[in-house]
C-alpha cells in the first residue's frame, strides 16, 4: 500500500476520524460566517440605505432560516462528507451534484480569499499606524493560507477546537462592542434618530440590498461538510447549525444597531472594517484593540473553515470521479482529503492577488445562491421519493413545504437584486457553470461509475 | 440493465480536466471587466468642485461623525457623490431570467436521466418489485 491512500480506486478505503461534536459544527459554520459581521454586510447599505440594510438582515435570516431547516433534515440523513454535493448524488443526480460540488468549492474557495486578503490589508493597516508605511500585504495574505491550509492537513478537531476558541472570541468581541456603545442612553454614543435617514432609493434600493445582506449568514450551511467526521451526525447537525444561525441573527442584529447609530449610511456603504471603524468613534482604545482582534480572527476562522469545505466538496468529487481522482485520497495517518486541500492553496492565492476582489465576492456570493437554489429543489424531491414514514431522520422540518417555496422566493429575489448593480457578473458566472456543465456531460462524465453514485441504505426511490 | 464500466483517466488527462475548470473560472472572473452593464456610477470625470457640508446636505450631527471618521467635506463629498443606477433595462433582465431559469431546466433534465442510470445499476430495472420494497 503506498503512503496515502486514494478513496476513489481502494474499496476497502480508509474514512475520516469522527471525532466533531456539536460546538465544532457550530465553529466550523458561524466561523466561516461571522467575518460577514465585520465587514461586507454593510455594503447592502450602499444599495439601500441603512433601513434597507435592516430590511435584507430579516429577510435574508429567513432566506437562512429555512435553509438551516432544509439542511439540518437532509443531512440528518444523508451523513457523508461533501454535503450538499451528497444530497444532490442522491437525491437529484450527478450533474446537479456536479454543480452543487462547484458551488461549495468556488463559494468557499473565493471567500477563503476574500478573508485572507483582508488578513493582509488589516497587517498593513496596523503597519502604517506604527510607522511602517507601504508594508506589502500579500505576503501576510499567502501565510495565512499556508497556516490554516496546514492546520486542516494535520486534522480537523484541532482544525475546528482552534475555530471555536477564535469564532468565540470575535462573537464576543460584538457583544463588547455593543455594551461599549452604551446602548441603553440613546443619543449619548449612538445617534439613530440624527444619522438613520429615509431609504435613499426607495424599495428598489431596499431589493437591492438583499444582494450583500447574504454577508450577514454566507456559509452556514458549511456545517454540513462535516458530516462524515462528527460523532452523532443526527444530533449534532441539526443543533449545531441552527444554533449557528441563531448566533448569526444576534450577531447580525446588533452589529446593525451599533453602525448604524455611529457612521453616515454613505460612509457605512463603503467601510472596509465598518465595526473597526465604529469603536474608533467610540474611542475606546481597549475597544479599538478588541475589535481590531475581533476582525482578525473573523477573517481568520472565516478562512479556516472555508478550508476545511472546499477540500471536502473538493475531495468528494474526486473520490466520486466528477473531478479527477488522485483528489478523491485521505491521508492514512490524518485522515484528512490532504491532496484536495494542497491543491486548493495556490487557487485561493491566486484568487487574492487577481485584484478582482468585488468579482470574487460576487462569485462567492451567487455561487451560494445557486446552492440555495438547488436545496428548495432537493428538499421537495426528497419528501416526495422517500416520504417521512419511508426512511427514519434525525430531524424532522416542520411545516413543510413552505420552508422550500419562501426559500425559492427569496433566491429569486437576490438574483434581481443582484442584477441591479451587478448584472455583468450574474450573466459571466452563469455562463460558467453552463459551460461547466455542458463540459461534465460530454467528457467527465464517461469516467463515473453509475451504481456507485448511490451509496445510502435507503429503498429505491418512488418513481424510479 | 448491464454495469456500466467507467474509462480509466490517465494522470495526464487529470491534470488536463483540472487546469481546463480553472482556466474557466479565471474568464469568468474577468469577462465582467469587458463588459460595461454593471451600473454603479462612479463620476470619475467629475470636474473639481468646491464642497460645504452645507452643499452636500449633511446635518451637523453627520458632519461630527464625518470628521471623526478622517474626512473633510471634499473626501466625502466623493462617496457622498457614489450613486447606484437602478434603472432597469427590460431586455437585459428577461435574458438574464432565461439563462437562470434555462440553466436549471438543463440540469435538472439532464440529472434526471443520469440518475435513472443510476439508480437501475443499484437497484436492478425491475421497478415494481423494488417499489413494493419500498413501501415497506
Amino acid at each position: 500500500m503506498t503512503a496515502e491512500t486514494s478513496a476513489a480506486e481502494n474499496p476497502q478505503r480508509i474514512s475520516m476520524f469522527k471525532v466533531l461534536n456539536p460546538f465544532h459544527v457550530w465553529a466550523l459554520g458561524v466561523g466561516i460566517v461571522l467575518v460577514g459581521e465585520f465587514m461586507g454586510w454593510n455594503f447592502s447599505v450602499a444599495k439601500g440605505g441603512a433601513y434597507g440594510a435592516l430590511i435584507a438582515c430579516w429577510v435574508i435570516g429567513l432566506l437562512y432560516s429555512c435553509v438551516a431547516m432544509i439542511d439540518s433534515e437532509v443531512t440528518s440523513t444523508v451523513a457523508a462528507a461533501g454535503g450538499q454535493y451528497t444530497q444532490a448524488k442522491h437525491i437529484i443526480g450527478p450533474l446537479m451534484a456536479f454543480n452543487v460540488g462547484l458551488f461549495l468549492v468556488m463559494a468557499y474557495t473565493m471567500l477563503e480569499a476574500a478573508d485572507a486578503l483582508i488578513v493582509g490589508d488589516l497587517m498593513s493597516a496596523v503597519a502604517a499606524a506604527t510607522g511602517y508605511e507601504g508594508l506589502s500585504p500579500q505576503p501576510f495574505v499567502v501565510l495565512t493560507i499556508a497556516f490554516l491550509a496546514w492546520l486542516n492537513y494535520r486534522g480537523v478537531f484541532m482544525t475546528l477546537t482552534v475555530n471555536f476558541v477564535i469564532t468565540l472570541f470575535a462573537f464576543l468581541a460584538i457583544i463588547a462592542l455593543f455594551i461599549g456603545a452604551d446602548p441603553l442612553n440613546p443619543g449619548n454614543i449612538l445617534r439613530h434618530s440624527d444619522l438613520l435617514t429615509e431609504l435613499p432609493y426607495g424599495w428598489i434600493g431596499v431589493v437591492a440590498s438583499l444582494q450583500f445582506g447574504m454577508w450577514y449568514y454566507l456559509g452556514i450551511e458549511g456545517t454540513c461538510q462535516a458530516a462524515e467526521e462528527v460523532r452523532s451526525a443526527g444530533r449534532s447537525i441539526p443543533l449545531g447549525t441552527i444554533g449557528g444561525i441563531l448566533t448569526l441573527l444576534v450577531a447580525a442584529s446588533l452589529t446593525w444597531y451599533v453602525a448604524t447609530g455611529l457612521m453616515p449610511w454613505q460612509y457605512l456603504g463603503q467601510a472596509a472594517t465598518p465595526l473597526y471603524d465604529a469603536a474608533s468613534i467610540i474611542g475606546n482604545p481597549s475597544l479599538q484593540v478588541v475589535l481590531f482582534i475581533g476582525t482578525m480572527f473573523a477573517a481568520i476562522a472565516s478562512a479556516n473553515g472555508c478550508i476545511n469545505d472546499a477540500a471536502r466538496a473538493w475531495f468528494s468529487m474526486g473520490r466520486d470521479r466528477y473531478m479527477p481522482t488522485w483528489f478523491g485520497a485521505i491521508h492514512p495517518h490524518y485522515r484528512t482529503p490532504f491532496r484536495a486541500i494542497i491543491f486548493l492553496i495556490p487557487i485561493a492565492v491566486s484568487f487574492a492577488f487577481t485584484g478582482l476582489l468585488d468579482q470574487v465576492i460576487t462569485f462567492s456570493i451567487l455561487s451560494g445562491l445557486l446552492g440555495y437554489t438547488f436545496m428548495s429543489i432537493n428538499m421537495m424531491r426528497f419528501r416526495k421519493m422517500w416520504p417521512l414514514d419511508v426512511i427514519k431522520r434525525g430531524y424532522i422540518h416542520p411545516f413543510h413545504p413552505i420552508p422550500a417555496l419562501v426559500l425559492l422566493g427569496l433566491c429569486a429575489a437576490v438574483y434581481f437584486a443582484t442584477f441591479l448593480g451587478y448584472g455583468a457578473s450574474l450573466l459571466s458566472i452563469m455562463a460558467f457553470y453552463i459551460v461547466a456543465s455542458a463540459w461534465f456531460v460530454m467528457r467527465r462524465y464517461q469516467f463515473v461509475k453509475r451504481g456507485d453514485q448511490f451509496t445510502m441504505p435507503w429503498p429505491r426511490p418512488r418513481g424510479y | 440493465m448491464s454495469t456500466y464500466i467507467p474509462k480509466i483517466q490517465h494522470k495526464r488527462g487529470q491534470l488536463i480536466d483540472s487546469l481546463f475548470i480553472l482556466v474557466l473560472v479565471y474568464v469568468s472572473l474577468y469577462i465582467p471587466l469587458f463588459l460595461e452593464s454593471d451600473t454603479k456610477s462612479a463620476e470619475e470625470t467629475a470636474t473639481v468642485q468646491s464642497y460645504t457640508w452645507e452643499s452636500l446636505g449633511v446635518s451637523a450631527v453627520e458632519q461630527e461623525q464625518w470628521q471623526k471618521l478622517g474626512y473633510d467635506e471634499a473626501a466625502a463629498a466623493e462617496i457622498i457623490n457614489d450613486k447606484f443606477d437602478y434603472t432597469i433595462d427590460p431586455l437585459m433582465l428577461a435574458i438574464t431570467a432565461l439563462v437562470i431559469i434555462g440553466y436549471f431546466f438543463f440540469v435538472i433534465r439532464i440529472s434526471d436521466r443520469q440518475y435513472r442510470e443510476v439508480i437501475e445499476e443499484k437497484f436492478g430495472a425491475d421497478e415494481t418489485s423494488s417499489k413494493q420494497e419500498a413501501t415497506q
